[in-house]
């Protein structure tokens, strides 16, 4: 596979006594989708926090491009988040201001542009992700699969290295977690980002992933493959697999696979 | 025992580092007036809605404040038969008490708890985390218009509040209770000194910072304050917090600004 773009290297991080990651060392290759899977509460939404340095480890490096940001200040923190695109769990729409001028906001701050610019620029990427109309609405009066799609016109509007997308489709109904992930390839394709989806949403997920990590107890367990889980023979994963994922939708899934 | 000396010491790093966080917020509050590109426009609309949501509610406290004071320094005084220092008792107690502490309660109830809510909301459902990873220096977006609108708006709401305080006085004094109007202002202009006046202008001041200080912050921290469970609850508890600590701290601060400048 491809080097990584991220790197964690042993790291540490704990709430109090609670141990989230245990000595934790992963790659995330360029280009390709990696998928982090794991019950609740075992820390995927803190690895993405980590690797966006909202949250700092408590030992060991997080490299991004090979820079580590866990000792990084504020100031070269933001240098290096400008590479990021997130799409939060519950989007994060700045509630006070409409669609457009959250779509508009990373243009707006972080390049000078003219108006008409920012404008045209805007209406291209709502229309894309059918919102075009919409742009005049505050967030509230959304469905939660249009804020996806406004949350992920924001993080696409800068041509980001990296994509993080924390559980995009979970609270979603079947229909619009493909439309979802369709417009997740649509746009992979387009602009070639990294990826790393936080995912309960096992089998469709699967689907998209080139290289699968299980998070449970601390520990991050790295598959080259989704196929490679299948037929793991340790008992934890077999465990895991048919916990989380349901013996069903699995056989399924490896149908679709071979 | 043991259990004991320990939750002591937790307690205490909990409240040296709430303390901690609180100052390093008030800092990064000023720093982001240095940074750019400032929110002029954003200023002027907190402005607004600092200054017209409380606006009503302060013209209605300040006209019975002073109509009350009419009633009750007419009372007093007709005992010792000086009605004529009407004016002066009900402009010394706005000017330099009542104006600014009631105001700053008003405002507390009406701007500062609504701030509080939306900080909090906006923590709890990822926006400010969202802003910091657009590199967007959540303290020069947010937090920063918000200190200066209270700043400017609140020595305003309380000086407004004086002048209706004064002509409720007169309303009440004079026009009711048939007290000499020459009397009532000229009693006015003779014993406000300019000591009375900065007093009040200092009080005011001091009480909008602690106001936007302390609700803002609470806030911007309510996933860190403990106790205060997560989500809405959350939310609505460090609300009620911090109106009642920016109440408290806005009667503790008026009587120590008064000791001192005395
Ligand atoms: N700021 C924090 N302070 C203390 N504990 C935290 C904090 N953030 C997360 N945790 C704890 O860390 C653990 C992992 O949280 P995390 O949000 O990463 O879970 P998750 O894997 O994303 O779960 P879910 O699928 O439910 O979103 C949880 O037990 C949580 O209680
Ligand atoms: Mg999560």
């Amino acid at each position: 596979m491809s080097r990584p773009i991220i790197e964690f290297i042993d790291v540490v991080k704990a709430f109090g006594t609670q141990r989230i990651l245990d000595h934790v060392s992963v790659g995330f290759p360029e280009g390709k989708t990696t998928v982090i899977a794991g019950g609740s509460g075992q820390g995927k939404s803190v690895s993405l926090k980590l690797i966006l340095g909202l949250i700092k480890p408590e030992s060991g490096q997080i490299l991004i491009e090979g820079q580590d940001i866990a000792s990084m200040k504020r100031r070269q923190l933001n240098t290096i988040r400008t590479n990021f695109g997130v799409l939060f769990q519950g989007s994060a729409l700045l509630d006070s201001i409409t669609v457009f001028e959250n779509v508009a906001l990373p243009l707006r701050e972080r390049r000078s542009l003219s108006r008409q610019e920012v404008h045209r620029r805007v209406e291209e990427m709502l229309d894309q992700f059918d919102l075009s109309g919409h742009g005049e609405k505050y967030p509230a009066q959304l469905s939660g699969g249009m804020k996806k799609r406004v949350g992920l016109s924001r993080a696409l509007m800068l041509q980001p290295k990296i994509m993080l997308f924390d559980e995009p489709t979970t609270g979603l109904d079947p229909e619009i977690s493909m439309e979802i992930y369709r417009l997740f390839f649509k746009t992979q394709k387009k602009f070639g980002y990294t990826s790393i989806i936080v995912s309960h949403d096992i089998p469709k997920v699967f689907n998209l992933a080139d290289q699968v990590i299980i998070l449970k107890d601390g520990k991050m367990i790295v598959f080259d493959s989704p196929e490679e889980i299948q037929f793991s023979v340790n008992p934890e994963i077999q465990s895991f697999v048919e916990t989380t994922m349901g013996q069903v939708y699995i056989s399924q899934d490896i149908e679709k696979l071979s | 025992m043991f259990q004991y000396i320990e939750k002591l010491g937790a307690t205490t790093i909990y409240y040296l580092r709430d303390i901690g966080r609180m100052g390093l917020f008030l800092l990064q509050s000023f720093a982001g007036v240095f940074s750019h590109p400032f929110r002029f426009r954003e200023t002027i609309r907190q402005i607004k809605e600092i200054g017209s949501s409380s606006l009503g509610l302060i013209a209605f406290t300040g006209a019975f404040t002073g109509m009350v004071l009419g009633l009750q320094g007419y009372y007093t005084l007709s005992k010792f038969g000086s009605e004529g220092a009407l004016g002066s008792a009900v402009a010394l107690s706005l000017i330099r008490e009542l104006g600014p502490v009631l105001t700053a309660l008003m405002v507390v109830g009406r701007a500062g708890s609504a701030m509080c809510a939306e900080i909090g909301i906006m923590r709890n459902s990822e926006q400010l985390d969202a802003l910091e990873c657009m590199a967007i220096d959540p303290f020069r977006y947010l937090i920063t218009p918000k200190f200066l609108a209270t700043l400017i708006s609140v020595p305003i709401l309380t000086q407004f509040f004086n002048l209706i305080g004064i002509a409720g006085g007169y309303l009440a004094g004079v026009v009711l209770l048939g007290v000499n109007p020459g009397a009532y202002t000229s009693g006015i202009e003779q014993s406000v000194v300019n000591l009375d006046i900065n007093l009040g202008i200092v009080k005011s001041f001091v009480f909008a910072l602690l106001i936007v200080w302390i609700c803002a912050g609470r806030g911007y921290f309510v996933h860190l304050i403990r106790g205060a469970g997560f989500g809405a609850e959350g939310v609505s508890r460090v609300t009620t917090q911090a109106v009642v600590y920016s109440s408290i701290s806005v009667l503790l601060w008026d009587y120590l600004i008064t000791a001192v400048m005395l």
